[in-house]
C-alpha cells in the first residue's frame, strides 16, 4: 500500500532528494487533489446511477403489484411489496419447466464444451504439428461468423437430422459458439504452464492423456472455472437460436420464456420484471463467487500478458 | 502462439533445427531416449497406430504416433467444427443460388437472382444504414464510456475498497442477458415509464416520449439501451490494460514536466493502443450482429427504422418463409463480416 503510494502520488514523490522539504508544498498541492478526489467520487457517482438505477428499478418493479408499474409519481418501493410475482412464476409448472431446459442446456454444453476444448488446447499448446496454424487461424475466424448466416442452414439441418425442438439440437448448436473461444483460452492457461511439468511426468513414463488429466487438469482449475463461467453464460443467454430452434413451450429457454410472457394481450409487467430476476440469479452468483476469474475470462480476449 | 511467458529457457529449443518439430527433445542424453518410448507407446494406443511389440519397432513407429497424438486430440474439434460450422456455411451458400430450399423438395438453380433481389431491395440498404450506425454510435461510446470508467476506478485519490465496490456495480450491466435488458428497457422508455417522469420532473419535456415507437427516436433509443449494456466489457479490459502500463513510464512524463492530459494522450493511449484496436474490431462484429435486443425492443419498426440486417434476413426467412432470398442476404453479411475478422486477425498476428 505504502509503495503504491509512493508511486503514484505526486505529493509523496516531488522531493527527489527524499529531504521531508515538502511542508511548503504541501498545502499548495492539498486543496487540489481534494478536489480532484471530489470530482471523482461524483463522476464514479454518476456512472453508478447510469449503471444501476435500471436495474434497481427492475428489482423494485418485480415486487409490485401490476396495477401500479406506471403509477404516477413512480415509487422506488411501494406500500403493497409483495412477493406475488415470484410466486405466480414458481408455481406454474410452464414457466418453471423454461428454467429447469435453460439449466440442462447451459450445464451440458458447458461439460461438453470444456471436454472438446482441453483436449484441443493441449495439443495447441504441447505439439509442433503440421497444420498447427492454418487450423489455429480458422479458430479465431469461426469466432466472428454471423449467427444469423448459420441460422437457415441449421433449421434446414436439425429438421433432417430430427433434432429440432429437442435438447440436443440446441447443445450441438451453441458448441459452435463456445468452443473457439474456449479453446483460444484454455491454451492461452496451458502455455503459461512451464512444459518441464508434463515433460518431467513423461519421463517416469506416463502417456500423454495422463500427463493431460493427472498434471494439467489439477492445476489448470483457474484457467478451467473462468472458460466454464464464460460457456455457461453464453448458453444461458442464447436467444436467436433458442427461438429458431425450438418450437414447443415445454422445450423454450428462459430468454425465450420471458418473450412469451410479453406476447399476452395484457403485459404482466411484474411477472415480466421477476422472471428477469430470476433468469439472471445464476449468472450473478457465478459473477460474486467467481469474479476474479470472471474478469480474466473477460479480458482474455484483448490483453496479452 | 507458444511465446507465453513461462516457455521453457531457451536452451531446450534448439531440436527446432529445420526438421519437423519433435516435442521430445533431450539433446544427446541417451538415458532418457527408453521413457520417451514408453511414452510414445503409450501414445500409439491413443492414436489407433499398431500397438508396438519389439523394441525395434515401436522406436519406428514412435515418431508417426508422437506426430498423429495432436490430430487425435484436435479430432472432436474438428469433427464438431466440420459439421456444424463448414457443411452449413457450404448449406447457405447452396441455398443462395437455389430457389424455394426448404419449403420446395426439388430447389432451381436460379444463379445470382436472389443476390440481385437483396441488393435491389430498399429495406436493405436502409437495414445497412441502420446497422452502420447503430454499430458505430455504440461502438464509439462503448469506448468512451469503457475508458472513463476504467481512468475513474484506475485513480490513485480512491481507496481500494471504494474502487471494487464500483467496479461491481459497473459489470452490472453486462451480467444480464438481451433478452432481459430489451424487456428492463420497454419498461423504463414506456410513455409512462420512470425515463419520461424523470425527463418531465427536470422540465426537458412537457409529455411522455414513445421513445421505441416513435420513428424519430426508436433508432437513438435502442443504440443507447444497446450502449448501456455493452460498455463493461471495454471497461474491464482497459482497466487491466491501465494496471499494466508501467509506473516508470508516468514518471518519466512527470518529470519532463507533462500535463496530466498530456500523460494520458502521450503514455496511456498509446500503451493502451492495441487493446483499443482489438476490442474495437470485436465489438465491431458483434454489435452489428446484434439481434435479440432489436427483435424484443422494436422488431425493427416502426417504418423500418431500426430494421438491422440480422432483423432483415431473419424476418426474410421466418416470417416470409423466402429462405433462398434470406440466404443470399446471409451470405452477404458473412463476406462483409469476413473482411472485418481479416483485420481482427492480421492486428492480433501482428501483436504476436
Amino acid at each position: 500500500m505504502t509503495t503504491f503510494a509512493q508511486k503514484q502520488s505526486p505529493a509523496v514523490r516531488t522531493t527527489p532528494d527524499g529531504a521531508r522539504r515538502s511542508p511548503a508544498q504541501k498545502p499548495r498541492r492539498r486543496p487540489k487533489e481534494r478536489l480532484a478526489k471530489v470530482v471523482i467520487i461524483v463522476l464514479l457517482l454518476t456512472g453508478a446511477a447510469f449503471a444501476a438505477f435500471p436495474i434497481i428499478w427492475m428489482a423494485s418493479s418485480s415486487f409490485k403489484p401490476n396495477t401500479e408499474i406506471f403509477a404516477y409519481p413512480p415509487q422506488l418501493i411501494t406500500s403493497n411489496f409483495s412477493f406475488d410475482a415470484y410466486i405466480t412464476i414458481l408455481t406454474d409448472p410452464a414457466k418453471v419447466r423454461f428454467f429447469i431446459n435453460s439449466y440442462v442446456v447451459s450445464l451440458a454444453v458447458t461439460a461438453l464444451t470444456l471436454l472438446v476444448a482441453i483436449l484441443a488446447s493441449y495439443a495447441f499448446s504441447r505439439y509442433e504439428f503440421k497444420g498447427k496454424r492454418p487450423i489455429n487461424m480458422i479458430i479465431v475466424s469461426i469466432q466472428a461468423v454471423p449467427p444469423i448466416t448459420l441460422l437457415i442452414p441449421f433449421f434446414g439441418l436439425m429438421v433432417v437430422l430430427g433434432l429440432y425442438n429437442t435438447y440436443q439440437g440446441l447443445i450441438l448448436t451453441y458448441l459452435v459458439f463456445t468452443l473457439p473461444y474456449a479453446i483460444i483460452m484454455m491454451t492461452g492457461y496451458f502455455n503459461t504452464l512451464p512444459k518441464e511439468l508434463d515433460e518431467a511426468a513423461r519421463m517416469d513414463g506416463a502417456g500423454p492423456l495422463t500427463v493431460l488429466w493427472r498434471i494439467l487438469v489439477p492445476i489448470s482449475i483457474p484457467g478451467i472455472v473462468s472458460v466454464g463461467v464464460y460457456t455457461f453464460m453464453i448458453a444461458w443467454n442464447e436467444y436467436l437460436f433458442a427461438l429458431t430452434l425450438t418450437r414447443t413451450e415445454d422445450m423454450r429457454t428462459v430468454p425465450i420464456g420471458i418473450q412469451l410472457l410479453m406476447g399476452q394481450n395484457s403485459y404482466e409487467w411484474n411477472e415480466m420484471m421477476a422472471m428477469s430476476i430470476l433468469g439472471c440469479i445464476p449468472v450473478l452468483i457465478l459473477f460474486l463467487f467467481f469474479q476474479r476469474y470472471f474478469i480474466g475470462g473477460m479480458t482474455a480476449g484483448a490483453v496479452k500478458s | 502462439m507458444g511465446r507465453g511467458v513461462l516457455t521453457p529457457p531457451p536452451h531446450k529449443h534448439p531440436s527446432i533445427d529445420g526438421r519437423a518439430a519433435d516435442p521430445s527433445h533431450r539433446e544427446g542424453n541417451r538415458g532418457a531416449a527408453t521413457p520417451h518410448r514408453k511414452a510414445s507407446a503409450v501414445a500409439s494406443t491413443n492414436t489407433v497406430v499398431r500397438p508396438g511389440s519389439t523394441k525395434s519397432r515401436t522406436s519406428r513407429w514412435a515418431p508417426t504416433a508422437r506426430k498423429l497424438t495432436p490430430y487425435a486430440f484436435l479430432s472432436p474439434t474438428v469433427i464438431v467444427m466440420l459439421v456444424l460450422m463448414l457443411i452449413p456455411v457450404i448449406m447457405v451458400i447452396g441455398y443462395s443460388f437455389m430457389d424455394n430450399v426448404i419449403t420446395n423438395k426439388n430447389p432451381v438453380f436460379v444463379g445470382i437472382d436472389n443476390y440481385v433481389e437483396v441488393l435491389s431491395d430498399p429495406v436493405f440498404r436502409t437495414a445497412t444504414g441502420n446497422t452502420l450506425f447503430f454499430t458505430l454510435v455504440s461502438v464509439a461510446a462503448h469506448l468512451l464510456l469503457g475508458l472513463g470508467f476504467a481512468m475513474l476506478l484506475n485513480s490513485p485519490l480512491v481507496g481500494n475498497v471504494t474502487k471494487a465496490l464500483f467496479r461491481v456495480v459497473y459489470i452490472l450491466p453486462w451480467l444480464f442477458t438481451v433478452a432481459i435488458i430489451a424487456v428492463l428497457w420497454r419498461l423504463m422508455l414506456n410513455p409512462n415509464g420512470v425515463v419520461n417522469y424523470l425527463l418531465i420532473s427536470l422540465g426537458l419535456t412537457d409529455k411522455g416520449i414513445e421513445w421505441l415507437s416513435s420513428p424519430d427516436t426508436a433508432l437513438l433509443a435502442v443504440t443507447f439501451i444497446n450502449i448501456w449494456a455493452g460498455y463493461s466489457f471495454y471497461m474491464v479490459t482497459l482497466l487491466a490494460g491501465l494496471q499494466g502500463v508501467p509506473a516508470d513510464l508516468y514518471e518519466a512524463a512527470r518529470v519532463d514536466g507533462a500535463s496530466a492530459f498530456q500523460r494520458f494522450w502521450n503514455v496511456t493511449l498509446p500503451q493502451l493502443k492495441p487493446i483499443i484496436i482489438s476490442m474495437s474490431v470485436l465489438d465491431i462484429i458483434w454489435t452489428s450482429q446484434q439481434f435479440a435486443l432489436i427483435w424484443m425492443t422494436t422488431g425493427g419498426g416502426p417504418v423500418n427504422v431500426t430494421e438491422m440486417l440480422s432483423t432483415y434476413t431473419y424476418k426474410l426467412a421466418f416470417s416470409r418463409y423466402e429462405f433462398s432470398v434470406a440466404s443470399a442476404s446471409a451470405v452477404l453479411i458473412l463476406l462483409l463480416t469476413m473482411v472485418l475478422a481479416f483485420f481482427y486477425v492480421r492486428h492480433q498476428k501482428a501483436r504476436d
